[in-house]
């Protein structure tokens, strides 16, 4: 085992059992914490795979942003969802069937899939990635119109939330 | 190294945690931690399949970048309508938001 795999196995052990603890915790602002221990764990995966600048986005988007926004949320709605109660539906064994069987169905896939156990090649000019992604994300023969329309989406997104969590005048 | 295969399984298994939290949540919020759970897993896919099948080109990271973008919006809106209902009815449970139901 060499300690790539080591840093890995640790890594999704702790990624894992925070992910279910977002799912399972009957407090909700608990369950806004593990899920930014979920988003540091997913970012360690970005780094064991040599794309470092998702490491970096994903730290300022996801737990800058997204996870401060959930806070918020679970902090502005607090009164009416305390942690008395359930805070599951009465029929979850159903969805656990279903995320089970989904797993199942996956993992058959890949069994049957001949690439399932392809180890990299060596990566050349790391570094140059980036350069690389920025210029094909402004050329207009390969992203730009899809770079255009993540931005039109976002403006029209950050529009649609004001306008809807704004308060109303009468 | 690490083979293509372990990523592979784990994104599976926290794509399935996430499906698990979006159908048994009763809380709204809660709901869309289990959607940000199941775009991470995309996400860990899509650089995977990058790095492991064809690290020579851009698509990978490029769609990934995509994937951000919609998440950040995707949550903001969610939220942000979470949150005008919680003003109106005084509820984030997903059962009670049945106004357009008759």
């Amino acid at each position: 085992m060499t300690a790539e795999q080591i840093i890995f196995i640790v890594v999704a052990a702790v990624t894992l059992g925070a992910g279910i603890s977002v799912v399972t915790s009957r407090n909700l602002i608990h369950s806004a914490l593990w899920l930014i221990l979920t988003l540091f764990g997913v970012a360690i995966f970005y780094v064991l795979l040599d794309a470092g600048f998702f490491a970096v986005i994903q730290v300022i988007i996801y737990i800058g942003a997204i996870a401060i926004l959930f806070i918020f949320a679970a902090m502005l709605t607090r009164r009416v969802m305390q942690d008395t109660g359930p805070q599951s539906n009465s029929n979850w064994w159903l969805g656990a069937l279903i995320a089970v069987l989904l797993f199942a169905g996956i993992a058959l896939i890949f069994v049957n899939w001949q690439g399932f156990t392809t180890t990299p090649s060596d990566l050349a000019n790391p570094g140059g990635r980036i350069v690389q992604l920025g210029l094909a994300l402004v050329s207009p023969d390969q992203y730009l119109l899809p770079f255009e329309l993540a931005s039109i989406l976002l403006v029209a997104a950050m529009i649609g939330a004001i306008f809807v969590a704004g308060e109303k005048k009468q | 190294m690490i083979p293509l295969s372990w990523y592979l399984i784990f994104a599976a298994i926290l794509f399935c945690v996430g499906l698990y939290g979006v159908l048994v949540r009763k809380n709204a919020i809660a709901i869309l931690m289990g959607i940000e759970l199941m775009l991470n897993s995309i996400n860990i896919n899509l650089i995977a399949f990058w790095r492991y099948r064809s690290p020579d080109g851009i698509a990978g990271q490029a769609f990934a970048i995509i994937v951000f973008a919609v998440a950040a919006a995707e949550v903001a809106v969610g939220l942000a309508l979470i949150i005008s209902i919680y003003r109106r009815r005084s509820s984030v449970v997903a059962e009670d938001m049945n106004m357009l139901k008759w």
